[in-house]
């Protein structure tokens, strides 16, 4: 008796799981109709970080802001749909986009092959990128203008490799421990220029913002994609299209200078 | 789980870790020397100096006895900046190693004076010779040759402590070592070579300065002060 109880449990968590199952594939049949619902609820969830400046942190009014929360509200205004903002972290991400939490996901995304095998991407929307950054008043505008001024950046990071690359041997590369060491020796003057991610640099210029610090040149370029589900396309195009008119009418140029001190750029389609 | 080891992707970095070694010993060289004399100095200060002297002296002491050398690296870069003072990393890294061995060098060299007896002190007076020849030439030696071991131990420690310096750009054998396992990943070799070398340089340094000592600072004066 206890057996077939037991047995009939078995079953019913089978059948449960098969039902889930048929479920997802169900979802994964009509995955293609997140533009129509968006359209047709006029509501879109868009992913966006909050711990990663000046792309997205909490303001002082403890409300989202950033590059990436500027380009949301942006795609959500030419959509004519209402926004909520999900907020995610680097490492959930694209399951959030996966279990159809958000619709799309502009949280400086970079594209790669493994995750091209996950999620669709759009065009580029934001530049992102190491990078040297130093005063107004000290010239550099090529690695070869590092010579006789002192660098710092944080070991082994990309931008060291970048960096050591290209510097001039009369360049004095400083190598610090972490970005905060590197942050804290430009800051206090101890270095003339550094080399750092446009994060870093971003929010090292929000909070001293007397330094007058901009950027000078690239090391090197990773710029950011819109992520959205796998097989959107319909969804893809539209955000295509929106970005594409974006960037001919210069807004993107204005959203990157605005957050990241330089324009967008010729971004990667 | 089997460990592959790879000295030789190291080794071919020698140039940096070469460069690390001179870094090491040029920073423990100056500091010895200057933070004995800050030593030296503020023993006698608080030994003998006036009541103020004394004090700031017991203050500086006590100061850095009971901070981390680390901070007190960071203070003189990062912080002094702030008050307009701007020094390179190598410069920094060698006040902070001063003011930090000159600190414990007082307690030690203090130990030492206290331990000389009173009837020195009163032949020495018999004999005429005022205050300051009194303790270059009668205290001091002595009382440098009884704590020569523990100043040399202290003069160790510095240097192997120096391997934070790296922390602020100083290019010193811990820093080199760090450079090359970021370049290479060969993070396991890297420290094995860097600990085996200042493992060489700790026992060289104390065998040099325990030979040093007795000729060249404490030697023959001292013998004539016990004498």
């Amino acid at each position: 008796m206890q057996f077939t109880r037991s047995h009939s449990l078995l079953t019913r968590i089978l059948l449960a799981a098969a039902g889930i199952f048929a479920l997802a594939a169900s979802a994964q049949s009509n995955a293609q109709t997140a533009l129509d619902d968006i359209m047709k609820s006029k509501e879109i969830k868009i992913a966006i970080p909050t711990d990663f400046p000046p792309y997205g942190f909490v303001g002082p009014d403890l409300k989202p802001q950033g590059l990436d929360i500027d380009m949301a509200n942006y795609i959500a205004s030419k959509l004519g749909a209402k926004i909520e903002l999900v907020i995610v972290t680097s490492a959930n991400r694209i399951p959030y986009l996966q279990t159809k939490k958000a619709d799309l996901v502009i949280s400086t995304l970079g594209k790669n092959a493994e995750r091209e095998k996950v999620i669709d991407f759009t065009a580029a929307y934001s530049p992102f990128f190491q990078a040297v950054f130093g005063p107004k008043n000290v010239s550099v505008k090529t690695a070869a203008d590092l010579t006789g001024k002192s660098i710092g950046v944080t070991r082994g990071a990309i931008e060291d490799m970048e960096l050591t690359k290209i510097a001039p041997t009369g360049a004095d590369v400083k190598r610090f421990e972490d970005n905060n060491a590197t942050v804290s020796a430009f800051v206090s003057g101890q270095t003339t220029l550094m080399a750092t991610g446009a994060s870093v640099a971003g929010n090292m210029m929000a909070r001293n913002p007397n330094l007058s610090a901009e950027y000078k040149f690239v090391l090197k370029d990773s710029p950011n994609y819109i992520g959205v589900g796998k097989g959107e396309d319909k969804l893809r195009l539209k955000v295509n299209e929106i970005i594409a008119a974006a960037k001919a009418a210069g807004d993107l140029d204005k959203m990157a200078q605005k957050w990241l001190g330089r324009p967008a750029g010729d971004l990667p389609n | 789980m089997k460990i592959e080891l790879d000295f030789l992707a190291v080794l071919a970095q020698w140039p940096l870790l070469a460069k690390g070694v001179v870094w090491t010993l040029a920073l423990t060289a100056l500091s010895a020397v200057l933070g004995g004399i800050v030593g030296v100095a503020c023993a006698w200060a608080r030994a003998y100096g006036a009541k103020p002297l004394a004090w700031a002296a017991a203050t500086y002491v006590e100061l850095v006895r009971n901070t981390p050398f680390i901070v007190q690296l960071f203070f003189v870069f990062f912080g002094l900046p702030a008050a307009g003072v701007k020094l390179t990393p190598e410069i920094a890294s060698i006040i902070a190693m001063v003011v930090n061995l000159g600190a414990y060098a007082t307690e030690i060299i203090r130990a030492g004076l206290d331990a000389t007896p009173r009837g020195q002190y009163d032949a020495a007076k018999a004999l005429g010779l005022n205050r300051l020849q009194m303790f270059r030439l009668v205290v001091l030696p002595p009382a440098l040759s009884k704590v020569w071991p523990a100043m040399v131990s202290q003069i160790v420690i510095v240097m192997l402590g120096s391997a934070v310096c790296g922390q602020i750009s100083t290019e010193e054998l811990s820093y080199a070592a760090n450079l090359i396992q970021s370049r290479n990943f060969r993070a396991f070799e890297s420290f094995i070579i860097a600990g085996a070398i200042y493992l060489a340089l700790a026992i060289g340094v104390r065998k040099l300065l325990g030979w040093v000592g007795p000729r060249f600072l404490f030697g023959a004066s001292a013998k004539a002060g016990a004498r």
